[in-house]
This record gives structure tokens, sequence and C-alpha cells, in this order.
């Protein structure tokens, strides 16, 4: 269960960026942010401020609205233009105490960079892919951090942080139309850099990947033959045969305790 | 004497009996054998030896390895078993160095790490000077083929302080590497087990701008996936790169070094993340083609509750075969192989599963099989690293008890 946090007066700031649909392109709530804002809303509530740097695509800036927040900031700028010194001018003035982005944008490079650099330029410590945030005491949160194979890592980090949210946590909620258009958008226009480096770089449609293909190095027919024809075989395997039960069984446990399975 | 040939009919029948006791030495391929000329003369009936069916056979894998005569045969078997050795590669003094950051998922290389691996020699051959690729893995490591995979140097960091999650402390390593072997290129896995973390932690400490998801490199340009995988983008070949997978071929032909370095000292850092730990997670939450340990129920279960028992004492998650699965069993969802789920879990016990093709094509990525069956002939026990023959029932009823008493003991020591 979620403690209820929104008493705790929790600054929090969730990250927002133009998403894009997998297969059309079309332009979207982006999955992983939406998600940090589902995060940040059970966290601060309506207090959530949410955060966008760029030109700021109406509709989409409005879909996130309609999750159930009044206003939103904008720092409105050239799409392409540098997003990092602008959000770091304006979150060292503005100190929220858990800054919520996703891993990865949906377009562009999608470098999952961004909280990275943020955390190294402000200083807080970085805790990747979290799926939910727990009580936060004293100036100390308890994180669950998504792992792979579906597995959860707990974590005690200081305030101020940064997180990146993975796509394990919560599903964000529905957005709501109407409050959506009503929600207010404060924007302010800033000037980042233009990103030079990316000027030099050629975008193209994604190709295929080539598929690796088995490639058989036999010197002779005959050993050609059995590398297409052969069963999988392990060869070597341990076979118990005579032990009693009690002497198999536990061979069977010595061996999922060596790969750290059972603990 | 005269120019007639003759033939003695009593040796050649000698010499097709292989059952007379004066057989080998009449077929045993004499020494140089001159004729009347001087020439040396090749016997082409001299090769090879008799069948069992009668029939002469020709082995040209023994003679490739320079064994011939009767015994041909026979050896086949045992020269399988010996290993080739691959041809050794050895950089003496290193004018660069190419660093692999491991994943290194449960102390072993992974095939991502392989593909790293791979595409640091192609760095390597592609740049002037000798090179050297430099693995660096965090945590303790049960991997003994990194010579085999590529690895020229190797650099472990071991110690309380890279276990879990201290990715703050590897990164103070990886400056450390940094500082003493100056690397050309800085090689990650972009991948969710540590490597694309660690990567971007590193880049935005080092002030570079990482090439991500790249998936196909050389020395001056580098093709990179681009967001939802829609776009590709060509750019410089930057100092760091976080690599997709199957981004370059595997090292399979050489071995390497695998020389150890050890790292003059590494500073500590002032650790602000606290690991405190694996969470449990109910495992028949986990989706089965992501789990990593599954317990796996085939026609050979009769007590079902003491499977699902089973299941839920060693913290596994449940798989099924189609047979399993059909007679009602198990839910769909469970079923592993052609027809089910494809499962990639680290270790898979097949339990009275004999391992039809159609099952065994769904465990092909499994690391670890273990097998429980009553038939050591089947096909599972062929594919398993661990086989017990015998009674399902009789052995998961021992295996529940030792995991209840080893947990039991557990909690006596911890109180
Ligand atoms: C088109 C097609 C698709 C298929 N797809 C799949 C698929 O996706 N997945 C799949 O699993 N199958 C699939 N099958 C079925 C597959 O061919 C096999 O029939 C099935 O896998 C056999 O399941 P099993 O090993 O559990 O049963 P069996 O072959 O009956 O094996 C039972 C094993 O248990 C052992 N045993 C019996 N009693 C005991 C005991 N008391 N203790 C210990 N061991 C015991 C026996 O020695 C035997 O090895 C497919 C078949 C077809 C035709």
């Amino acid at each position: 269960m979620q403690p209820d946090l929104s008493a705790k007066n929790l600054n929090v700031t969730s990250l927002i960026s133009v998403g894009q649909h997998p297969k059309s392109g079309r332009a979207r709530r982006a999955e992983q942010d939406a998600r940090a804002v589902e995060l940040g809303l059970t966290l601060s509530g309506d207090q959530l401020e949410m955060l966008h740097v760029g030109a700021g695509d109406d509709a989409v800036m409005r879909s996130y609205l309609g999750m159930g927040l009044p206003k939103m900031t904008l720092l409105k700028q050239d799409d392409g233009a540098d997003a990092v010194p602008v959000l770091c001018d304006y979150l060292a003035s503005h100190a929220p105490d858990i800054l919520l982005t996703g891993v990865r944008a949906e377009s562009g490079e999608a470098s999952g960079m961004l909280p990275f650099l943020l955390a190294e330029k402000l200083g807080w410590p970085l805790v990747s892919r979290i799926a939910e945030i727990g009580d936060v005491k004293d100036g100390v949160a308890e994180v669950l951090q998504a792992l792979p194979r579906g597995q959860r890592r707990a974590i005690k980090v200081r305030l101020p942080f940064v997180a990146s949210v993975d796509n394990a946590a919560a599903e964000p909620r529905q957005s709501a139309f109407g409050p959506g258009q009503r929600a207010g958008i404060n924007d302010m226009p800033v000037a980042g850099g233009e990103d030079t480096v990316r000027a030099g770089w050629e975008e193209s449609p994604a190709r295929k990947k080539p598929k690796r293909l088995k490639v058989v190095k036999a010197k002779t027919a005959a050993d050609r033959f059995k590398a297409a024809t052969a069963k999988a075989s392990g060869g070597g395997g341990k076979i118990l045969k005579k032990e009693t039960p009690t002497e198999q069984a536990q061979a069977v446990l010595d061996l999922l305790i060596e790969e750290g399975v059972v603990r | 004497m005269s120019d007639l040939i003759r033939r003695d009919p009593r040796t050649e029948w000698i010499a097709r009996n292989r059952l007379h006791p004066l057989h080998a030495e009449l077929t045993a391929p004499a020494g140089d054998v001159r004729g009347p000329t001087g020439l040396l003369r090749k016997n082409p009936h001299g090769v090879g030896f008799i069948g069992p069916n009668g029939l002469k056979r020709i082995d040209r894998l023994a003679i490739q390895l320079g064994e011939s005569g009767p015994q041909g045969g026979q050896r086949r078997g045992a020269k399988a078993a010996v290993e080739v050795q691959l041809p050794l590669v050895t950089v003496e003094s290193p004018d660069f160095y190419v660093v692999a950051v491991l994943d290194m998922v449960g102390g072993r290389l992974t095939g991502h790490d392989k593909d790293v691996l791979g595409q640091g020699h192609k760095l390597v051959a592609a740049t002037e000077g000798q090179g050297a690729v430099v693995a660096v893995t965090f945590g303790d490591s049960k991997e003994e083929a990194f010579d085999k995979a590529g690895v020229d140097r190797l650099i472990q960091f071991t110690g309380e302080q890279y276990e879990g999650y201290s990715p703050e402390q590897r990164v103070t390593a990886l400056q450390a590497v940094e500082r003493e072997l100056d690397p050309e290129y800085w090689l990650f896995p972009d991948s969710i087990a540590g490597g694309q973390e660690l990567g971007c932690r590193l880049a935005a400490r080092l002030g570079e701008r990482p090439a991500t998801q790249a998936w196909q490199v050389d020395a001056f340009t580098s093709l990179c996936r681009g967001g939802s995988q829609r776009i590709d983008i060509s750019r410089e070949t930057p100092r760091l790169l976080l690599l997709g997978e199957e981004c370059a071929d595997q090292i399979d032909e050489t071995r390497h070094e695998a020389t150890v370095i050890e790292l003059a000292g590494v500073p500590g850092t002032l650790a602000r993340i606290e690991d405190c730990g694996a969470v449990d997670v109910d495992p028949s939450q986990v989706p089965l083609g992501e789990a990593e340990f599954i317990l796996s129920a085939g026609n050979g279960i009769h007590d079902w509750d003491q499977f699902h028992q089973a299941a839920d004492t060693l913290r596994a998650t449940e798989g099924a075969s189609r047979v399993a699965v059909d007679d009602g069993f198990m839910p769909r969802h469970r079923q592993v192989g052609a027809t089910g789920t494809w499962v990639t879990a680290r270790v898979y016990v097949a339990v009275g599963i004999s391992g039809a093709i159609q099952h065994m094509q769904g465990i092909g990525q499994c690391d670890k099989v273990v097998a429980i069956n009553s038939d050591a002939g089947c096909d599972m026990v062929k594919r398993a690293d661990l086989s017990v023959i015998g009674d399902s029932q009789q052995i998961l009823a021992e295996l529940i008890r030792l995991v209840e008493s080893r947990q039991q003991g557990g909690a006596e020591n911890a109180a």
C-alpha cells in the first residue's frame, strides 16, 4: 500500500516530454513520463509541478494536464535547442525535493542521458528505473527499483534526488479532456544554446537490423552434416541414477543455491 | 627375379579376413615402398579399415589428425572429446586500450557482453597501433572463459562496496581506470542489466556525449537507433559508446590472454544511495517469459498439490508442458514451448518432462537445465546439466523438506 504522502508537503517535479506512438508516430503522452506524473500525483497531489522544456505541443501538454493538475510550467524554446542548461538553472532556483523523469525519450536521439546530466550538474543522487516511492522520513526516501525479470530492489536515498521512472511503475490514470483544456500553462521564454553537435548528424528512417546468421565453421563435410542434423545435446551433464532421493534432492538444491536462485 | 607378378592367394585371403590373427600385420601400412624403378609407391588400398559390416571405411577425419589404419574408427570418439586448442593472441605492450565494462549477469558473461567484446576487437583492428581490449567487471565472477571471449586484459573490482546497487562507487572506479589507462574507447552494453545506467553516469561525469543504442559501429561512423526504434542516426563515432545487442560478431576463433591488471587504488565515495536488498516478489506474478527460475511440470507429475507447494517453497515461477496443460492441470499461459511461451530463465527445472522437440524449442535460451525424470534415456536428460533419475514425487518431497529445513536453519541463525 502507498502511504499517504500528500500531507508531507513534498516538492515534487515531474519532467514531461512529447511522446510518439511507436507505429504511427503521432504525438502523444509519453508512456514513462505519464507514469512519472502518476507517481508524482500520488506523492504530492495537485501540488505536483509539471515541467516541460521546448516548443510544447499544446494537445500533448493538455493531455498531461488532464490527469488532474490545475497548471504546469513551460520553459519555451525551440525544440532543437539543448534543454539541460535551462533545466539546471530552473531547478537550482526552484529546488524540488524529488525530480521525476522518464528513462528514455520516445523521439529524437533518446539517449536517456537527461536525468544523469541533471543529477551530475545539480550534484544530487540519482536512482534509475524506479517503480514506486514508499515512505519519505527525515529527508530519506524509500524507493523501489525495478530490475530485469520482474524483480524489485529496495533503496534508501537522501532528498533531494533525481529518479527515472520505469515502465513497471503504476499505470497512468486516464486523461480527462475538459479539465485539461481549462488548466493553465505558464510559459516562460528561455534561450538554451543550440545543439551544434547534433546538427552534424544524419537521420533516416530505421532500417531493419540484419539477423545474425548461424555460421557453421566446420572444415569437413562430415562436420557440416553433423552441425545440420544433430539434436541439441548437452553433453557432459551430470546424471545421478543410483543415489537415494535425499542425495538427489540435495544435489539439485546445491545447484540452485550455487546459481543464486534459492536464497 | 622375373618380372612376372605373382599373386599370393593366402596373404590376400588373410588381408580380407579381419578375424585372422595375422590380419593386422598384413594390412598395417608398411613404411616407404619403392617400386622396381626406385619410385616411391603409395598403396591406395592401405588406408582405411574394414567396418563392422565388412565394408572398407576410410575415416578422413582421422587422416587429418595424422592417424590412419585400423584403429581409426575407434579413435574417433576419443577425438571428439579433445577440445581444439584455439590460437592464442598476445598483446605484449599495448599502445592503447579499449575498455569494455560488462554486465556479468549472475557472474557470467552474457551474449550482449560478448558482442561488446567483439566490437572492441573490431575497433582495435581499425585503429593504428597495437591495442588491447580490457574488460572491467564488478563483483564476484563465476566466468571461466574470459580468454575465449576476447579479453586481453581484465580488471575485476570486488569487495563489499561494489555489491548490489552501488553505481556511485562503480563510477568512481571507472574514473580510476580512465586516469590509469586513458582508453581510446569506452564500450558499454546498452542493457537494462546495468550497462546503460553505468555508461550514462560515466558519460555525464567525463562530459562525453555517448552514442546510444549503437548497432553498427566502425572507427569513423556509428549508426544509432533513435526514439521508439523509428529512426537511425548516423554520426561520428564518439569515445564512449553504449552498444545494442548483436552490434558485432563475437570472438570465437582465438584465445586471448585475459591478464589481470591491478589498479593502484580506488578512493571510496560517500554513499548517498543505500541498497536495502532484493524485495520478495510473488513469483507467480512474474511473466513466464521473463522469469529467472522456472519449475516446470509435465506428464510425470502425479501429485499436483505437491508440485505447487514445491514451486512455492522454492519461490520459482511455475511452467508446464503441453500435456500438463491439455489435461487441465495447468493454465494455458503457463505452457512452455513452441506453441506456448519461449522462456529465458537462467535456471529451468523440468520435472517429469520427456523433452519433445516442441518443448525444447521453448527452453533454448535457458542457461542451466535440471531434469527430474524416471527415464534416464529421454531427451530432456541429454539436454540437462544435472539430471536426477527417480520418481518425481519422492524427489520433490525431499526437496521441499530440505529447503524448509534450510529456511528454518537460516531463521535460527539470524535470530
Ligand atoms: C504442433 C505441436 C505443438 C506442440 N507444442 C508444444 C509446446 O509448445 N510445449 C510443449 O510442452 N509441448 C508441445 N507439444 C507436445 C509435445 O510434442 C509433447 O507431446 C509434450 O511436450 C510432452 O509432454 P511431457 O514431456 O510432459 O509428457 P511425456 O512425453 O508423456 O513425458 C513424461 C515424462 O515424465 C516421466 N515420468 C513419468 N512418470 C514419472 C515419475 N513418477 N517421476 C518422474 N518422471 C516421470 C517419463 O519418463 C517421461 O519422460 C506440441 C505438439 C505438437 C504436435
